[in-house]
């Protein structure tokens, strides 16, 4: 950074039309790129849609669960934890998690995901970006990781919405674990916290395999479906019994095992089993993505 | 010879390089020489291969053979060394429609690991005034005409200051004093020691600004060199008016001129007819030329010497024909 200020200094001395240091001797490490991602990412208003859809679900769940509360559903049926939350606002959150992962989690994510290089083809600035110059790897890399945090804000929207909404509509109190252990209110904070944590890792495999499909096309579209149409192939082929040798390996077979984490003592088997696959399926469909990538001709 | 003393100095390089897109060759067998502080209009009628060429010479798509080097320095594999002291508008402007040109030149500045990011804002805004689009810098891009969306194409040529500028029809979209600025602004940026290398399907536009230029047809580079070079190739002519036809076209032959054409001439009138003689040698002067006619008793009722056009020349290299070639 000291040297970047000395050129600066030496060379808007010079002239009288403003001869501003622009270049540095040395490559910075490139972290501006991320962070102009990022920003761009959360500055979009389809973003800002798809999270605003994703707060909207614990919020219609309570709602339809108070004005509902004089006839209360028989335990047994609805999500998880449905049958808790007139007792304990509390549960809305993990209500909300439950609904959201299999369908609108995905979907968002595929969203995301299946956008990363294609809509930047389509959108013609790829070429753009790329002589600007961003290495290959790089703009991969940078993608994945936005990615990546969109799928953490994603799923920290629906903890927090549901949360709020619980507070809200909703007695508040200690909070009996699945293994019939009470925990206090803090507690129970920090679970959904690790829940959050837990959804978010099941999608790294999948934002991948978004990013993989994305370098194939020039059509954002296409990506996206592929990606989405993926992710509910994998949780229909995880349901058939004659498939159980498969299903360990399907990225989407412990999507639904966060309920380990509402036990006491915490059963954390799944969330490692979960976090190796999730990190195989990353480290496949990265070097997948990077082969296809990196010889591809950018003709958009 | 060494393989460094065979690479010159030269901005651009180029050697065999061909791109095959299936069966089809887009570009065969270019050999390209751009010197350092050229302004090089790259011409050629549409599907004839320069946009393909300038994806390969800026790494966007590998060469199926031959090699383009860039700077001195071998593209694609040192393009991340070359790229950021080369600025690029290539087949027209691509941008965010949600950002503002602001937004937009930022997010592909902050792409360039070399660009320092104290003085981004500065550069931006110091970009998009030398475009004249300084009023519009905060509008979304959704928001901009064609020619405004080409003029912050041009921005982002501009961000940090460039060794060489790579500009495809620079002028497309633009209204006439956007195409003066642009004419000017490569002007500038050449008397500040810039190459710039551009393509464009107007002549008028490359004869006006260029220092060199090569033609592209069909995929081949069929001439390249400075302006006078590719004019030159073909002889100045000389263009005779007379009644007394028999009688010129010896004595222009006594100078050593290859007489081309007379009885099918469609000027042919009672004033006389037209005789069009290539003038074989530079040294001959004119002036001796019409003292011989008139000494041999030919009545000399017009008498011009002429060189080619380059629109000529195009057209010659090129082929008359409105169909895109394959
Ligand atoms: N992605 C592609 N796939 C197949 N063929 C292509 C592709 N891009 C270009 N071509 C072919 O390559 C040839 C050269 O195209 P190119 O875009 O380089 O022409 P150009 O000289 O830039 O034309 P224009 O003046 O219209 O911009 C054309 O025949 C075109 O059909
Ligand atoms: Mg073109």
């Amino acid at each position: 950074m000291t040297s970047d200020t000395e050129t600066a200094h030496a060379s808007t001395v010079d002239s009288s039309t403003t001869v501003l240091a622009s270049v540095r001797a040395r490559p910075a490490v490139g972290w501006a790129l991320l962070g102009s991602e990022i920003s761009v990412l959360f500055r979009r208003k389809r973003t800002w849609a798809m999270l605003l859809a994703l707060a909207a679900v614990p919020i219609l769940i309570a709602l339809a669960v108070r004005l509902t509360e004089s006839n209360p559903t028989s335990p047994g049926r609805g999500p998880a934890f449905l049958s808790q939350i007139t007792n304990n606002g509390l549960f809305v959150a993990a209500t909300g998690l439950v609904v959201c992962v299999p369908l609108f989690l995905p979907l968002t994510v595929g969203v995301v995901a299946g956008d990363t290089i294609a809509g930047e083809a389509s959108a013609g600035t790829l070429r753009y970006l790329l002589i600007a110059p961003a290495s290959r790897l790089r703009l991969l890399a940078v993608k994945y990781i936005g990615a990546a945090a969109f799928s953490l804000a994603a799923t920290l929207v629906v903890a927090i919405s549901g949360t709020l909404i619980g507070i809200a509509l909703f007695p508040i109190g200690p909070v009996t674990l699945l293994s019939g252990d009470t925990i206090g209110v803090g507690e129970s904070f920090v679970r959904s916290l690790l829940v959050a944590a837990f959804i978010t890792v099941s999608l790294l495999g999948l934002s991948a395999i978004g990013l993989f499909f994305s370098t194939l096309t020039d059509v954002p579209v296409g990506a996206m479906a592929a990606t989405i149409v993926l992710a509910v192939v994998s949780q229909v082929l995880d349901n058939l019994p004659q498939l159980v040798w498969l299903q360990p390996y399907l990225f989407s077979h412990y999507w639904l095992s966060f309920a380990d984490l509402l036990r006491q003592p915490i059963a954390w088997d799944s969330f490692g089993a979960n976090a190796i696959l999730q990190g195989a399926y990353l480290l496949i469909f990265a070097a997948l993505a990077y082969g296809r990538f990196s010889s591809k001709d950018i003709l958009s | 010879m060494t393989e460094a003393a065979a690479w010159s100095g030269l901005a651009i390089e180029t050697r065999g390089l061909t791109k095959r897109f299936g069966r089809q060759a887009a570009v065969k067998d270019v050999d390209l020489e751009v010197p350092r502080g050229a302004v090089f209009g790259f011409l050629g009628p549409n599907g004839s291969g320069k946009t393909t060429t300038i994806r390969m010479l800026l790494g966007l798509a590998a060469p199926t053979s031959g090699e383009a080097r860039v700077l001195g320095h071998e593209m694609p594999r040192e393009g991340g060394r070359v790229l950021p002291r080369v600025g690029a508008l290539v087949e027209g402007p691509g941008f965010y429609p949600y950002l503002s040109g602001t937004g937009n030149l930022h997010r592909l500045d902050s792409a360039d690991r070399y660009a320092i990011g104290r003085t981004r804002g500065a550069r931006v805004e110091h970009a998009l005034d030398r475009v004249g689009l300084g009023s519009a810098a905060t509008k979304k891009v959704k928001a901009y005409s064609l020619g405004m969306k080409q003029r912050l194409g041009i921005a982002n040529a501009l961000l940090t200051p460039r060794e060489l500028l790579v500009l495809d029809e620079p002028t497309n979209g633009l209204d006439p004093q956007g195409t003066r600025e642009v004419r000017s602004l490569i002007r500038s940026l050449a008397a500040e020691g810039t190459t710039v290398f551009v393509s464009s399907h107007l002549l008028a536009e490359i004869e006006q600004i260029c220092t060199h230029a090569a033609i592209m047809s069909a995929g081949s580079l069929v001439a390249q060199g400075t302006l006078d070079e590719l004019r030159e190739v073909g002889r100045p002519r000389v263009r005779l008016l007379t009644p007394d036809v028999a009688l010129a076209a010896p004595v222009l032959r006594t100078f050593g001129m290859a007489v081309e054409s007379h009885d099918s001439a469609p000027e042919a009138s009672a004033d006389g007819r037209e005789i069009i003689a290539i003038l074989g040698d530079d040294s001959i002067e004119p002036d001796a030329v019409v003292a011989a006619l008139v000494a041999a008793k030919v009545r000399v009722r017009g008498f011009a010497v002429e060189r080619t056009s380059l629109e000529d020349r195009f057209v010659a290299l090129t082929g008359e024909g409105f169909n895109v070639d394959q």
